[in-house]
């Protein structure tokens, strides 16, 4: 009697390309969840640190000391105001004449800093947003969106408030209300070590 | 008025007709031939994306943000800067995320190398699959006749048979 062919002597797939095909699959759902567990880590959060290698290029005229770069490290020391803003976004104008007072009253004591970091904008918009704004404080652009990656940012208006150490001390999603609020916090912040 | 002073008058207006007939062609070359058409912004604009709404290409996306960058494209032509200078430059500022199609470099090759590999992998499962598959085997008259000269394979066909019955 002769044998029929059976499943069992038919050429599978080979044992390297089994483990090749389910390595690959694997290494996708991580990188799906890495992805996914990123996308729901929201901005960073209050005692965060930032990173102390992070550097902000700023425009011509909104220099940091004559310098035409800040580098986070050297602003230790000192109480550090990080706000994203763009010439196109709507909310961030609600907020920019109360940034401006509230830099102001400030700048003379030589404690605090306010950064304007410019996302996704173009130089010419944004200078008329300046002008239009009399804002005088350093200012750039997000070269790359760096410091939006590295900051988590969702959109724009949003405020950093660091303490002296660069460690995060307030979070704010939105347009400030007023420079009295803006004040309050540093206020806050600067009675901190 | 008199007839020297509506001389005057109507030698004025020529003149001033004259002056504006050599003018407004020249705009008109300028507006022509000194800013890019949409269409040549839109060719650079088609491999860009809107960074602030995701998955727009910036040809078509209506934002404020978006008309911007688009005139920005618009002036960068008119300076004279390549299409390779302009995207260059949207990279430095926004990222290489703006880009339509990733540069293939890090990270990126994922995209230029997974798809093909996958789609080989398939070929490659349907090639072997097909060729495990078998043709059933035709009757041999022989076998059968062998078969029946069995006694006890004669003896379970009368079982059955008996059975049917």
């Amino acid at each position: 009697m002769t044998e029929h062919p059976t499943s069992a002597s038919r050429p599978g797939v080979p044992l390297w390309a089994q483990i090749m095909i389910w390595s690959g699959l694997l290494g996708l759902l991580i990188m799906i969840g890495i992805g996914l567990a990123r996308a729901q880590q929201g901005t960073i959060q209050r005692g965060d640190r930032v990173p102390s290698n992070l550097t902000l290029n700023l425009y011509q005229g909104y220099e940091y000391n004559g310098q035409s770069q800040v580098r986070f490290d050297a602003l230790r020391g000192k109480v550090v105001l990080v706000n994203f803003w763009a010439s196109w976004c709507k909310p961030c104008e609600q907020e920019a004449a109360e940034l401006q007072q509230a830099w102001e009253s400030y700048q003379s004591s030589g404690q605090v800093v306010f950064l304007g970091v410019d996302y996704v904008d173009t130089e010419p918009e944004a200078r008329i947003y300046l002008k239009k704004f009399n804002i005088t404080f350093p200012n750039g652009p997000d070269l790359g969106t760096r410091l939006a990656q590295r900051f988590r940012i969702k959109g724009v208006p949003e405020t950093y408030i660091l303490d002296r150490n660069g460690v995060v001390q307030y979070v704010k999603v939105g347009p400030f209300q007023s420079a009295q609020e803006i004040q309050m916090i540093i206020d806050q912040v600067l009675l901190r070590p | 008025m008199t007839k020297c002073g509506f001389s005057i008058a109507v030698l004025l207006a020529i003149l001033l007709l004259g002056v504006l007939a050599f003018f407004q062609p020249r705009q008109v070359t300028l507006a022509q031939g000194g800013m890019p058409t949409d269409d040549e912004v839109n060719r650079i604009a088609r491999q860009l994306y809107c960074p602030v709404c995701e998955n727009t290409p910036l040809d078509v996306c209506p934002t404020e943000a978006c008309r911007q960058w688009r005139e920005l494209i618009r002036q960068m032509l008119a300076e004279g800067k390549s299409e390779a200078e302009i995207k260059q430059y949207f990279v430095e500022y926004y990222g290489a995320r703006v880009l339509s199609e990733p540069p293939r470099q890090g990270f990126n090759w994922i995209v230029y190398v997974l798809p093909p590999l996958m789609i080989l992998a398939g070929v490659v499962l349907l090639f072997r699959t097909l060729r495990g598959w078998v043709k059933p085997a035709a009757v041999d008259e022989q076998e059968v006749e062998q078969l029946s000269a069995d006694p006890l394979v004669r003896k379970l066909e009368e079982d059955l048979r008996r059975r049917e019955k």
